[in-house]
């Protein structure tokens, strides 16, 4: 239903989108990014609520929608 | 398909150079989102502090001028005095506002000046390396407090939502947090208030107190840092509207 | 234009002032120079139409920063203080000229340091000449001699402040801030629009391209450049803004140096000495910065008589001008009197060796 897109040389790793994903699509990745982090891999389950998007203080995280 | 989210149209591609899970990072994204939503852009100039945010022009395609240390309510000022049409937003962070800039933010707020302040309050310094914030806590570590902050030498915490609330010049305070989703969009619903209220030319200040996560400054993980707002800081810092003048009267 | 009236100093910079559209001051009250801001908040209230706002700012620190918000947008704007709000001021003159921001700043000297006395005195003259705040940057300074000049040179500095995109010093001091002399009130000068201002603030919208004043650095290469970008600024007024009187100077043997309320005097003492048979002459510096070097070439075999109401900051540039290969000598007083020109005529006899 819902697809996430994460911005892989923009996330910090804080763990904000991991916590607050009310389905637990998102967990942490392994691959690392040009800054030393490892941002999030995206799983299966995304009802595109936004809340990972709307805690990403790196707006790291674009969200869409099925029609 | 439909996009629930992408980033503001105002962003430039700029990375920021906020630490992950940095406060700054998440008040920022509200504001840029509210400058796209109300067309800020057309009108709008911002004027920056020094702290951590202070690298903001990379962010923002907007008119700005950094201000000296705690000067941004001064700068604001002449700005507005000399064209009261443009929308003028002020962003200071603790040791800016509360500190170098005291005598500014009480001034503006007294004489009423009609523009916005958003106010970062992460108890503690953080672009010059984690020195305590007249906003820092009591027993707090901080690099200029390295036993905790204590009332002999340092007094007690400041709380500027209350303060301002005070002045008569003041049409809105309130503190608010970004510690989780819905209290995001509670900290997103009061920058829009205090926004509209300068849009439709209301005299006087709006102001909002955001406590923001410094894990950096905090010595900890961010999640860490979101779980200390609500054990430590919101004890101190108590959330809620101190004062809207539209209700008439304080709120608490 | 061409009203002859008997005005103040004060209230006749801020008439010129006005009529040059700076029609926004933020200030703080203080000791000679509170008549400004009184005369800009009188008009504000007896002068609607002419939609001018005064600030009376908590701080000169507050009041450097309001003007240089407002000249950001465009608008004129200025402040008037003195030597210890001037001091107040100093880390926003540093950030106004790195900024480039045609800010205008009056600055009426009295007698330092610290609180000090509200009498004239020239004890600022370092500070506003050499730079008082931190780092590498210039201002252009003005010194008038008169209420003609203080009327005249104050609608000239929003000009010159806005053609070098750098604040503009207009350096007075108690005595011309509070004398009252017949004077010709300048009229109206026109006024550029305020968006068209080098880089205003005015809001950018979607097509344009956001203007930023950045005052911090982006790592050592781009500061550095941004230094050189400032240095040749700074040259371009140097080369083109020097300003200076010359009194009698071709039969001269002892030329008095002196600007502000103190060349009054030396021009008086000059006219005295010349009764007396004394050749007498003087240089009166009016661009303190761009110091007017090139009035010292090429005068030889004369001595210099430097005055000044301090302990001697002037007396530097003029030894720099003459490389310190010159007769120099230095007349002062401290404390906030101004001496008679008597005082200076005895000064010169005693190097003249006469009488």
């Amino acid at each position: 239903m819902g697809k996430l897109e994460i911005d892989f040389d923009r996330c910090k790793e804080c763990g904000y989108c991991i916590k607050f994903c009310p389905k637990g699509v998102l967990s942490k990745g392994t691959k690392v990014n040009k800054k030393s982090y490892y941002p999030p891999v995206v799983g299966e389950g995304c009802i595109a609520c936004g809340t990972c998007a709307r805690v990403c203080p790196d707006t790291a995280i674009s969200v869409y929608k099925d029609e | 398909m439909k996009t629930i989210y992408k980033r503001p149209e105002v962003f430039t591609d700029a990375v920021t150079t906020y630490c992950g899970g940095c406060g700054h990072g998440i008040v920022g994204k509200l504001i840029a989102e509210l400058i796209d939503e109300m067309g800020l852009q057309e009108n709008g100039i911002m004027v920056w502090p020094i702290g951590c945010s202070c690298l903001s022009d990379r962010y923002y395609k907007m008119d700005m001028m950094m201000a000296l240390h705690g000067r941004a309510p001064a700068v604001a000022t002449g700005i507005k005095r000399a064209d009261p049409s443009k929308f003028v937003m002020v962003y200071q962070g603790d040791g800016d506002l509360v500190s170098e800039g005291m005598a500014e933010i009480m001034h503006a707020a007294i004489r009423g000046e009609n523009f916005s302040v958003i106010f970062i309050n992460n108890a503690i310094y953080g672009m010059t390396g984690a020195q305590m914030a007249p906003t820092t806590l009591m027993g707090q570590k901080a690099s200029t407090a390295p036993t905790g902050r204590m009332e002999d030498n340092s007094g007690y915490p400041v709380k500027m939502a209350e303060i301002l609330a005070q002045l008569p010049g003041v049409v809105y305070s309130e503190r608010v947090t970004v510690n989780t989703p819905s209290r995001i969009n509670a900290c997103k619903r009061a920058l829009k208030k205090a926004f509209q209220l300068q849009l439709s030319g209301h005299p006087g200040m709006s102001f909002v107190e955001v406590l923001s996560p410094c894990p950096t400054g905090w010595s900890m993980s961010p999640i860490k840092s979101l779980e200390w707002i609500d054990e430590e800081m919101t004890q101190v810092f108590p959330l809620g509207v101190m004062k809207d003048v539209e209700k008439g009267g304080t709120e608490a | 234009m061409g009203e002859k009236v008997f005005m103040q100093g004060n209230q006749a910079m801020a008439e010129s002032a006005i009529r040059a559209g700076c029609k926004l001051f933020f200030g703080y009250p203080i000791t000679p120079s509170s008549e400004v801001p009184e005369y800009y908040a009188r008009a504000m209230r007896e002068r609607p139409e002419e939609n001018i706002t005064f600030i009376q700012a908590e701080t000169e620190v507050a009041a450097f920063n309001m003007v240089a918000g407002a000249v950001a947008t465009g608008h004129r704007a200025m402040t008037a203080t003195s030597g210890p709000g001037f001091s107040l001021g100093q880390e926003t003159m540093s950030y106004m000229a790195a900024a480039d921001l045609p800010a205008v700043i009056v600055e009426i000297m009295r007698a330092g340091p610290a609180d000090g006395e509200i009498l004239a005195a020239q004890g600022d003259y370092f500070q506003a000449v050499k730079g008082g705040g931190h780092g590498d940057y210039n201002n252009l300074v003005l010194a008038p001699y008169s209420v003609q000049e203080l009327c005249d040179l104050i609608q000239e500095s929003f000009a010159l402040a806005e053609k070098y995109h750098n604040p503009v010093i207009l350096l007075s001091d108690a005595t011309l801030a509070k004398m009252r002399e017949s004077v010709e009130l300048p009229g109206r000068t026109e006024v550029p629009v305020p968006a068209e201002q080098y880089n205003a603030l005015r809001g950018c919208g979607k097509d344009k391209e956001p203007h930023k004043v950045v005052t911090c650095g982006d790592g050592p290469i781009q500061w550095g450049q941004f230094n050189e970008r400032l240095q040749a600024k700074f040259k371009r007024i140097k080369e083109h803004e020097v300003r200076y009187e010359t009194y009698q100077l071709e039969d001269a043997d002892i030329i008095l140096v002196a600007y502000g309320s103190m060349a009054r005097v030396c021009q008086s003492a000059m006219n005295m000495a010349r009764e007396e048979g004394l050749k007498v002459g003087m240089i009166r510096p009016i661009s303190l910065w761009p110091f007017p070097e090139k009035a010292f070439e090429g005068i030889v075999g004369k001595k210099f008589l430097v005055c000044e109401l301090s302990a001697g900051q002037m007396v530097e540039d003029v030894k720099l001008s003459v490389e310190n290969k010159r007769d120099v000598s230095f007349f002062g007083k401290l404390g906030g009197t101004t001496p008679s020109p008597k005082v200076i005529l005895e000064q010169i006899r005693k190097m003249g060796g006469a009488k």
